[in-house]
């Protein structure tokens, strides 16, 4: 494969970012059809989804939830019926030792605290790494080669930037850092970045709800004046405006 | 675990937590007294925190003991503590004052989920205000615009096209909030973290088209909710077809802490070391603003509806805020932020004005205000006053802000916006004042639709108004709040953006 096609491909993701979101505010704009613009919002906020799941992505990563010594025996994706709920432990802060300690002394069993820890002792770890240095680039590349396509777009977002250091190696630290976290327990697993998954299920609550807030004003127009499309209700509120047949039509009601 | 050790988190949970209990209680006064009794709580939360901050500096809460930056961290210095208090003190006096105008205005089955409504929409006013959390804020954004839709929307009883005003504004809220949402994932893309003054020192000496981009989305998205000139379409319907107490609500605080928050991205997050800053203040901000200040204005005189003339005035006044923040200087700063304190007592008087005409007349087109001095003397005083305030006159807040404003101005070496800014005082003074004349030399409709009974508005509703009205005298004379505060809070902003102080 040539530069281009690689450059094309390697980046997938951010191709079906950004036609999502052209498409979706395209919609927003050109569809005269109330509940077909809420759509089009969707569509919109489906890609800023996206898009933040493609940012929480470590190459070679799974899922990221603790998984036990029985369940590691080599395909990382084993633990991912097991949902660890981070919530279910007390608030107080450790530093990663502890983390690491109550680790080593816990079992399989209880993962749900374990996947806390995990998170926990990732983010302390992360928290004291001064920001210029980048000790990042091996343990990300040193994931098997020929993995996963999700592999293939992370490194496409290392070497997106033309020189090698620049803003993308803090994200790769703190990449690094959680992995080194989650490692002090297991080595070699390696889990994608918790955060992003976590903000874009409040974003979709928050989507949810907004629709649903969208779709009940659409019921109520719909009740109140008998139609959703745009430009008839315009014409309904310019009459109400300016009389019968009085009004220009882009003066009033547009605002 | 005391009650004062949690104060900063306060103004957030007691309307959040007693928020909703008003969807439960009968229709009628009982949700009105419990709002009211809340968001009389919430602005002593927010007026304890004030003297906390003026006293002893910066407050940073850790939500859940989650040390910053990696948990959530409600940050409050004396710029988010004075946007605070002034929209939990507009919240304290719209509740009390919305009585009478919701009982006219919006049907009664829906009282009980109006109220709420407020309280959820204030509860999402003060988390933008006080987190310190990038990602925090698009959640409390969406919190307080969702509930502003349906508190929109509720005045389709008398006019239905507040259905169509809320979906225009929906869709736009929407639109904005999203991009604001992409620009904190870039942001975070390159930085790894949320937090916003760990934002800033990672982002100090990066300049990539990551964060270029990241900018980019969070200005626009926040232009869209703070009605930026070309952005804000969806104000004038959204303001005249609301309850009018609501468009007194949002048009005082919802748009302020738009401006807020903008200011709080541009000096905290980026700060001075980002190159695309001064083009963006030469480029977008200094011009947007001046064409808000003309265009805006200009539409405003045209007018038949009050309400939305007044809507129209709120667009052309950001102008104001946005031109003081161009200057990217501590003076054009503190202007703009006297001016989003000042700005909200004048509005909200005037739209509170409108509801008591609204109240009698049953109507806010300029019809109804046909001698209106002659039908409610305190109402009509209380609307001129207010609007003197608004064009700059001396002895009101008005006068402050375009003082501030000015200085500003000349100092930053922009002279021609000093004219401009005095310019485009007088078309406030044509728009104001064709509303006076009408009220003060017309003579009042005896019949039809506009005639009004000579009888002013309720206690409940003129003393709120009163309070505003004072409030716009008082500060216009004693600056040591406002000004004062301000000029501190913007030293500190400008200290942290790394600009000259």
């Amino acid at each position: 494969m040539d530069g281009w096609t690689v450059f094309i491909l390697d980046r997938y993701n951010y191709w079906i970012v950004i036609v999502l979101m052209m498409l979706g505010l395209y919609t927003v704009f050109a569809r005269g059809n109330l509940v077909k613009k809420i759509v089009g919002l969707n569509i919109f906020q489906t890609s800023v989804f996206i898009f933040y799941i493609t940012i929480g992505k470590v190459a070679g990563g799974t899922a990221p939830i603790y998984i036990g010594d029985e369940l590691y025996g080599g395909h990382g994706d084993e633990g991912y019926g097991d949902k660890g709920h981070g919530d279910a432990h007390e608030a107080a802060p450790h530093d990663s030792g502890e983390g690491a300690e109550a680790a080593s002394s816990l079992h399989a069993k209880i993962e749900n605290e374990f996947g806390a820890n995990d998170l926990k002792a990732a983010v302390n770890a992360l928290e004291p790494a001064p920001v210029g240095e980048t000790p990042s680039e091996p343990s990300l590349h040193s994931a098997p080669e020929g993995a996963e396509i999700g592999k293939l777009a992370n490194d496409a977002l290392l070497d997106a930037a033309k020189e090698p250091a620049t803003d993308f190696e803090i994200v790769g630290e703190a990449v690094k850092a959680a992995a080194d976290a989650a490692s002090a327990y297991h080595s070699e697993v390696i889990y994608t970045n918790p955060l992003p998954h976590v903000l874009i299920l409040t974003a979709i609550v928050v989507g949810v709800a907004g629709t649903a807030v969208g779709l009940a004003l659409a019921v109520r127009i719909r009740e109140a004046y008998g139609t959703i499309e745009e430009d008839e209700l315009e014409a309904l509120d310019s009459v109400a405006e300016f009389g019968e047949g009085g009004a220009p039509k882009s003066a009033g009601a547009r605002g | 675990m005391n009650l004062i050790a949690q104060l900063p988190v306060l103004p957030v949970v007691i309307p959040l937590v007693l928020g909703p209990i008003a969807m439960i209680l009968p229709k009628g006064r009982a949700p009105w007294a419990y709002a009211t009794i809340v968001s009389w709580l919430t602005f002593a939360a927010c007026a304890f925190l004030l003297a906390e901050v003026e006293d002893k500096g910066v407050i940073s809460y850790a939500l859940g003991d989650w040390a910053p930056p990696l948990g959530i961290e409600y940050r409050i210095d004396l710029a988010n503590a004075l946007v605070l208090f002034l929209v939990s003190g507009i919240a304290a006096l719209v509740t009390p004052f919305a009585y009478r105008s919701v009982q006219l205005e919006v049907d009664e089955r829906q009282t009980p989920f109006f109220y709420c409504a407020l309280l959820i929409c204030l509860t999402g006013l003060l988390g933008v205000t006080i987190t310190g959390d990038a990602f925090n804020v698009f959640v409390f954004l969406e919190i307080s615009s969702l509930s502003t839709y349906a508190l929109v929307a509720m005045g389709a009883r008398r006019d239905r096209r507040a259905l169509t005003a809320a979906f225009n504004y929906f869709i736009m809220g929407t639109i904005g909030a999203t991009f604001f949402v992409i620009g904190v994932g870039l942001l975070y893309q390159a930085t790894g973290t949320l937090n916003i003054a760990d934002l800033h020192d990672r982002l100090a000496g990066q300049s990539s088209r990551v964060v270029d981009a990241g900018f980019a989305f969070i200005v626009v998205g926040i232009g869209l909710k703070l009605a930026m000139f070309p952005l804000h379409l969806w104000v004038p319907n959204a303001y005249a077809y609301a309850p009018s107490a609501v468009s007194a609500f949002i048009a005082a605080t919802a748009t302020k802490v738009a401006v807020y928050v903008l200011i709080r991205f541009i000096f905290s997050v980026f700060g001075f070391d980002f190159d695309f800053l001064g083009a963006t203040f030469t480029y977008v901000l200094l011009p947007l603003g001046l064409a808000g200040m003309f265009i805006a204005s200009l539409v405003a005189v045209f007018q038949e509806d009050v309400k939305r003339m007044l809507a129209y005035s709120s667009v052309g006044q950001i102008g104001y805020m946005l031109l003081g923040i161009s200057f990217g200087t501590v003076e054009g700063l503190t202007a703009s932020l006297v001016h989003v304190f000042n700005h909200a007592l004048m509005k909200g008087a005037l739209f509170m004005a409108v509801a008591c005409v609204v109240l009698r007349a049953g109507s806010h087109s300029i019809q109804a205000f046909c001698g209106l001095s002659k039908r409610m003397p305190v109402t009509t005083w209380a609307f001129i006053l207010s609007g003197l305030s608004l064009i700059g006159v001396p002895l009101t807040v008005g006068f402050i802000s375009k003082w501030y404003l000015l200085e500003a101005a000349f100092a930053a070496g922009h002279w021609y916006a000093g004219f401009l800014i005095v310019a485009s005082s007088l078309i406030a003074l044509l728009y104001v004042g064709r509303i006076a004349e009408v009220m003060l030399l017309r003579e009042p409709h005896e019949e039809g639709q506009y005639a009004i009974p000579a009888k002013d508005a309720p206690a409940s509703m003129l003393v709120p108004m009163w309070i505003l009205v004072f409030a716009n005298l008082y500060f216009g004379l004693n600056t040591e709040l406002t000004g004062g505060l301000a000029a501190r809070a913007a030293e500190a902003l400008m200290f942290m953006a790394g600009g000259q102080t």
